[in-house]
């Protein structure tokens, strides 16, 4: 391990025995994350992202493997370890009956902050999380976006190096989420918090994380930007319309050996391929009777997709499958 | 156990009530309703002047004040729970025993003023107390809700994953605990069964040692029994939630 990696994971493997049934939730997960990156694991629901985070943030202890995390074991000196985390889950993180600025000032004592210093931290937070006018107001009332800025005000009330947000977006609406990545996004530049978090939300990953682990029945499948998955996992998709079948047919005959996916159907050709933009053009002067064209350039969907044969986007929906894998624990 | 990680937690589930101090006068309903529909009945049943019916029906309230406030308190864990809140600090780095002992110590509290409040309301109709006992009694119904709040909590605890049945649990054991510990109705006249079932209830000690210093009787020895019962019942209920308290985490 260097001084730069700040996640080190071996084997890590989380076994749950639900109802005499064994279930597992991670599998040999191995994994490095350096210091100031963002790092997103996306995977549908049950796929064991959560149970990961679990794992490192010293929730749960692994069945087996080895993970230190700001250089200190997870199982062995896991007090070591929470001090220097901050932690963003999935719930309300702010207590029912307590108020927004009252509950800071508990987060901070927990973290061994004084009275003082505490106390400023909370009312900095406070406005730099738009949660000033909300200061004495009880938590139960607060909207599902004020509560989820309240969860990262906690979280962040310690100025951890390492923070991990476990489906940071869930539930919050388009504006609220912007906000929220708004703010995280501001956090890396002006403090160079390295930042993890599970999401399945496809665009997320995809806009905002430098690294994307895609997780698929508690195994990590695939580690790289996302650019590079996408354009070596995916590739672009050419759609060509013709005006009849046989049209279809001489174009399909006249463009040689198709590349794996290609397919002649019907009036239609789809064609998989690099770089579909600089394509196009030239198929569409060299190729005769095209009546419509279109390119799709990948998401991480058919990244994961063609990793999996799964779209990810039926699958998030289908929140019954695997309920044990990520809810056992809660 | 670390002291300052208790201190914070206690300080951090005195907050609500320290903003919103009318939320203990307004918990003091049930016990003002027994009060004030059961209490004339009882004094109208009885062949004994009102001041000597009050002398043995308002330490019993006391305690029921104790009883249905620390029962019910394991249910603020379990929303915290089932929210969020609580997954929070176990992320912090605060040991797992002072998440429960903080919370257990801050039963006292509301106790405390609750029954205080209680005592002094029912003297001008003819309860009088011995200030000392009510000092003394006060300590005792405190270290009785301290541990009963701690089994409150562990069976939060318990039923994590299924909340009924911290209210099934609750509600079955809450009611019988009361009526078999004399706290309304003596138990002297009842069948023997239950005067067995009595002597087995910790509540039982605690309700006779109310009456002993409510009304001055310091030296009697159901004091002594009531603070054993007390305290075996805090050290119980203290053990069984840390070890609840660890093994959910």
């Amino acid at each position: 391990m260097t001084n730069d990696t700040i996640i080190t994971a071996r084997g890590l493997t989380k076994r749950f025995t639900v109802k005499k049934s064994v279930v597992d939730a991670v599998t040999d997960l191995d994994l490095e994350v350096r210091r100031g990156e963002l790092v997103a694991f996306l995977g549908p629901n049950g796929a064991g992202k959560s149970t990961s985070l679990r794992m490192l943030t010293t929730l749960l202890p692994p069945t087996s493997g080895t993970a230190t995390v700001v250089g200190h074991d997870i199982a062995k000196e896991p007090a070591a370890v929470r001090k220097r985390i901050g932690y963003i889950g999935q719930g309300t993180s702010g207590g029912h009956n307590q108020r927004v600025r009252d509950e800071m000032l508990s987060q901070g004592a927990f973290y061994g902050m004084t009275r003082k210093a505490a106390a400023s931290r909370a009312d900095e937070l406070l406005v730099s999380l738009e949660l000033e006018p909300l200061a004495t107001r009880g938590i139960m009332g607060l909207s599902g976006g004020q509560k989820r800025r309240l969860d990262i005000a906690l979280g962040l009330i310690h100025s951890p190096e390492l923070l991990f947000l476990d489906e940071p977006s869930t539930g919050l609406d388009p504006q609220s989420r912007a906000n929220l990545w708004q703010h995280i996004l501001q956090l890396r530049r002006e403090h160079g918090t390295t930042i993890f978090l599970t999401t399945h939300f496809l665009e997320e990953a995809d806009l905002f994380a430098e690294r994307v682990l895609v997780m698929d029945h508690g195994r990590m499948i695939a580690d790289d930007t996302a650019g590079n998955l996408k354009s070596t996992v995916a590739g672009d998709v050419i759609t060509l319309g013709f005006a009849s079948e046989a049209d279809a047919r001489s174009a399909w005959g006249r463009l040689g050996e198709a590349s794996a996916g290609s397919a002649l159907e019907g009036s239609t050709i789809r064609l998989v391929v690099d770089r579909g933009d600089l394509l196009l053009p030239r198929l569409l002067r060299e190729v005769d009777a095209v009546t419509s064209a279109t390119l799709r350039q990948p998401t991480l969907d058919d990244v994961f997709l063609a990793l999996t044969g799964r779209s990810l986007r039926e699958d998030s929906a289908d929140v019954s499958t695997s309920p044990a894998t990520e809810g056992a624990n809660a | 156990m670390s002291t300052t990680d208790t201190y914070n937690v206690l300080v951090r589930e005195l907050r609500p009530m320290t903003r919103d101090p009318f939320s203990l006068i307004f918990s003091l309903l049930q016990p003002l309703i027994f009060l004030g529909l059961f209490g004339p009945l009882l004094v109208a049943s009885s062949d004994q002047p009102v001041g000597e019916t009050l002398q043995s029906f308002v330490p019993g309230i006391l305690v029921m004040i104790a009883l249905f406030g620390t029962g019910t308190t394991g249910s603020n864990l379990l929303y915290e729970m089932q929210t969020g809140s609580h997954e929070r600090t176990l992320v912090a780095p605060i040991s797992r025993s002072s998440l429960l002992v903080g919370r257990a110590l801050k039963e006292m509290v509301p106790i405390i003023v609750q029954a205080l409040v209680i005592a002094l309301v029912t003297i001008p109709f003819g309860f009088t107390v011995n200030p000392l006992g009510l000092a003394l009694g006060l300590v005792l119904l405190a270290v009785f809700g301290l541990g009963f709040g701690a089994l409150s909590y562990s069976l939060a605890l318990a039923s994590r994953n299924h909340d009924w049945m911290f209210w099934g649990i609750q509600q079955a054991t809450l009611f019988p605990l009361m009526i078999l510990s004399g706290m309304l109705l003596p138990l002297e006249d009842g069948p023997q069964w239950m005067q067995v079932a009595a002597a087995f209830n910790p509540i039982s000690y605690i309700v006779a040692a109310e009456r002993a210093l409510l009304s001055g009787d310091l030296a009697s020895m159901s004091v002594v029994w009531g603070f054993v019962a007390a305290i075996v019942l805090a050290a119980i209920g203290l053990s069984v939630g840390i070890r609840g308290m660890k093994r959910a985490a």
